[in-house]
């Protein structure tokens, strides 16, 4: 499917009445491009997304992008994801958040996003409900626009249930330049809370573990949590998402990035205890488990105590705290000095982290 | 979390280092003529160096790696056939994630996965008869491996399957035991070993008395310890004591989790599945008496050597090495990982020539994980 969301085709052209879905699950006949295609768009997506249009493309304009000096970000990710509903999120919040996060952390504001669908035939409508609608809530909270899309339906076992691409725009304001490359030796390296949530929560839910946990995935965006950064500490020098990979591939990313080593500080990593019982448990690294919410800063040292307070005043930046720092280059990207005085290398991690034997 | 921060402890630590230093002074122990102690299990290695143990104690106490990681000395040609197995199109192969990645003579489990083979990684062998009988048109076989740690659950999912009458689960069986290869070392005219740590979970299996050899035939110290640091380092300084005191004995420093005479229960179950083998290969060591277990004849409709006619050949030559790996010296302490000329070079965890770089309990992954800060930092 072509064309814009609220405008994929067939949406909303205001005289055509819709009808009903047929069934509880979806068919190949619902990505044939017929009747069949435009119900499952309009009834599943295009009635829950804002704003609805008629047109086969987006056409946005948005009073941000007027301001000399302002730059367009664009970015764009795909989200596979087993089980694709988890304590404390699903795909669809997953992959608005997850594509929001890619914009703020360039220190964008977002604006738009556009969402395609590859499903699987035998995926029940009711599970898609449930998806599009935590998308469309997500997008509200953020304050972004669903504009575009497309759906495909595949065979079953071509894919598993639903896969989900969002494309993000955002608009970078004039006068805000930050990435890994500006990063200086004696930044304070800064993050907004606990590690490893959304990695535990997604292996417990997976329910082969025969872990029964409470974890809940972090994932949520990280819009209001970067502006309030932006205010009070406007020499912020970096920041990203922590997300596949984990803190240690972030850091190692941005360290190289940069040509310094990061230290950090394992007294000071926040973690649950029930995701450290986890991770002791099945012998995993709770700094490689994924995150969806963890934001990573790099601030110069006279504004890290500004940053803090800043964040401490967001719902996501409660926990917020330092983990060390940026450090004249030692030869490897990120060392960790342990609590019992030692030091070690934190690599990238190296495929995926496997359950060890004993 | 409660039982583990108490023996991650750093003040306490002190107290035990500064005592360490004393005793290692009392024995004349320096740096050029070092005390060698042997930590066997991978476990210990990996903490060891996870803490940075090996540069907290005294100068004149020096660390020598032992083959107690189970998938490092799992020999290439057990990866091939377990390989072979999994290219049947009924088989459906299970292991534990450690394995996953091994390198066979030609290829992984990991890469037979993306050629097409069903191989799936489970946490218990329990899980893969579950497995079993939820797909009864399929042969599930789980590729057992492991020393007396993993020997009791692949034991009872054997009797699990066979109570069930599952006709379509089997086990490929690598799981070996620890004392010979600790006599294979011991009678190694090249080794100069003055005591070891041994490893915790396995005596919570065995006990400690499998280890008396130790002391009573070759005069050495033996501490069973346990996994966190100051476990380690408590261990090191019962090792030393008795060096001291002119004692060779198994002591338990892991009391807390291993009874003088092992499980009772888990023995059992060993005794009733497996026997023992003739001899059975390790990488890197050859093959070693009477170290190996196989599974008893009552149980053959269970065993996939059986089920598949792979059976095991004592190998006549050890299998040659990947060109350049000296996994075999490194195993026996012979040298440091990071003298191998391969390290970090041709054998990186991304490419692992040998599997002393892919488990999580290798010397190799643990001098790369957690050695290079000092290999790399300036010079102090």
């Amino acid at each position: 499917m072509r064309g814009l969301l609220a405008i994929w085709p067939g949406a909303h052209h205001g005289t055509r009445r819709l009808s009903p879905l047929r069934g509880d699950r979806v068919t190949l006949a619902h990505g044939g491009g017929g009747r069949a295609m435009r119900d499952l768009i309009e009834q599943i997506f295009t009635s829950v997304f804002v704003p609805h249009g008629t047109e086969d493309q987006a056409r946005l304009m948005d009073a941000a992008l007027q301001a000399p000096g302002a730059r367009l970000a664009f970015t764009t990710d795909s989200f596979v994801v087993t089980p694709v509903e988890f304590p404390g999120g699903d795909i669809g919040k997953l992959a608005v958040c997850g594509t929001i996060n890619d914009l703020v952390v360039g220190g964008a504001k977002p604006l738009w996003l556009s969402a395609a669908f590859i499903i699987e035939e035998g995926c029940a409508f009711a599970l898609l409900h449930r998806i599009a609608a935590s998308m469309a809530r997500e997008a509200a909270l953020a304050g972004v626009s669903i504009v575009t899309g497309d759906t495909k339906v595949v065979g079953r076992g071509q894919a598993d249930q639903v896969f989900v691409t969002t494309s993000g725009l955002g608009v970078i304001p004039p006068g805000r330049d930050i990435g890994a490359a500006r990063i200086k030796v004696g930044d304070v390296v800064i993050v907004n809370g606990v590690l490893g949530d959304h990695g535990a929560a997604i292996l417990a839910a997976r329910g082969d573990l025969a872990l029964s946990s409470e974890i809940t995935s972090d994932c949520q965006s990280l819009g209001d949590l970067m502006e309030a950064v932006f205010n009070a500490a406007p020499g912020l020098h970096a920041a990203r998402d922590a997300t596949r990979g984990g803190l240690a591939s972030t850091l190692n990313e941005m360290a190289e990035a940069a040509g310094i080593t990061v230290q950090i500080e394992e007294s000071l990593l926040p973690l649950r205890d029930e995701v450290k019982g986890m991770c002791e448990i099945l012998g995993l690294d709770p700094l490689y488990l994924a995150n969806e919410g963890t934001l990573v800063l790099f601030v110069p040292e006279d504004q890290a105590d500004l940053a803090l307070v800043a964040m401490k005043s967001t719902p996501a930046g409660r926990q917020a705290t330092r983990i060390g720092r940026a450090v004249a280059a030692r030869g490897v990207p990120v060392i960790l000095r342990t609590t019992f005085g030692g030091e070690r290398v934190v690599d990238m991690l190296v495929g995926d982290q496997l359950p060890r034997i004993c | 979390m409660k039982y583990v921060s108490e023996f991650r402890d750093p003040a306490a630590a002190q107290g035990v280092l500064s005592a360490i230093a004393r005793a290692a002074d009392a024995i004349g122990a320096t740096r050029g003529n070092p005390v060698h102690i042997m930590e066997i299990c991978g476990g210990h290695t990996h903490a060891i160096f996870r803490y940075g143990l090996d540069r907290m104690v005294h100068d004149g106490i020096e660390f020598i790696h032992g083959p107690g990681c189970p998938v490092c000395v799992l020999p290439m040609r057990r990866v091939d056939e377990c390989i072979q197995i999994a290219r049947h199109p009924r088989v459906i192969l299970t292991t534990f994630g450690d394995a996953m990645r091994v390198p066979g003579t030609r290829t992984s489990l990991m890469q037979a996965k993306a050629e097409g083979c069903d191989i799936r990684v489970v946490y218990s062998p329990l899980d893969a008869v579950e497995l079993a009988r939820r797909n009864p048109t399929r042969d599930v076989v789980f590729f057992g491996l492991g020393f007396e740690t993993t020997t009791p659950s692949t034991a009872l999912s054997i009797q699990q399957a066979a109570r069930d009458g599952l006709t379509n689960f089997s086990v490929f069986c690598n799981h070996i035991t620890v004392p010979p290869p600790i006599k294979a070392l011991l009678d190694d005219p090249h080794m100069e070993l003055d005591g070891f740590v041994g490893p915790g979970h396995v005596s919570m299996v065995i006990g400690i008395h499998p280890y008396d050899f130790i002391a009573r035939d070759y005069g050495k110290p033996l501490v069973v310890a346990g996994f966190e640091p100051l476990d380690i380092l408590q261990s090191v300084l019962m090792v030393l004591d008795q060096i001291c005191d002119g004692r060779a004995e198994i002591e338990n420093q892991y009391a807390r989790v291993v009874p003088e005479h092992g499980n009772k229960v888990s023995l059992a179950a060993i005794d009733d599945v497996y026997e023992t083998r003739p001899s059975f290969e390790w990488r890197g060591l050859g093959e070693i008496d009477a170290s190996g277990l196989r599974i008893r004849s009552k149980y053959a409709a269970f065993d996939a050597e059986e089920k598949f006619g792979i059976g095991y050949a004592t190998a006549r030559e050890p299998q040659a090495e990947a060109e350049g790996c000296a996994c075999g010296a490194v195993m026996t302490g012979r040298i440091k990982p990071p003298q191998c000329p391969q390290f970090g070079k041709g054998c990186t965890p991304e490419m692992p020539l040998g599997a002393l770089m892919v488990s999580s309990e290798g010397a190799c992954a643990a001098y790369w994980q957690f050695g290079r800060a000092r290999i790399t930092e300036p010079a102090a």
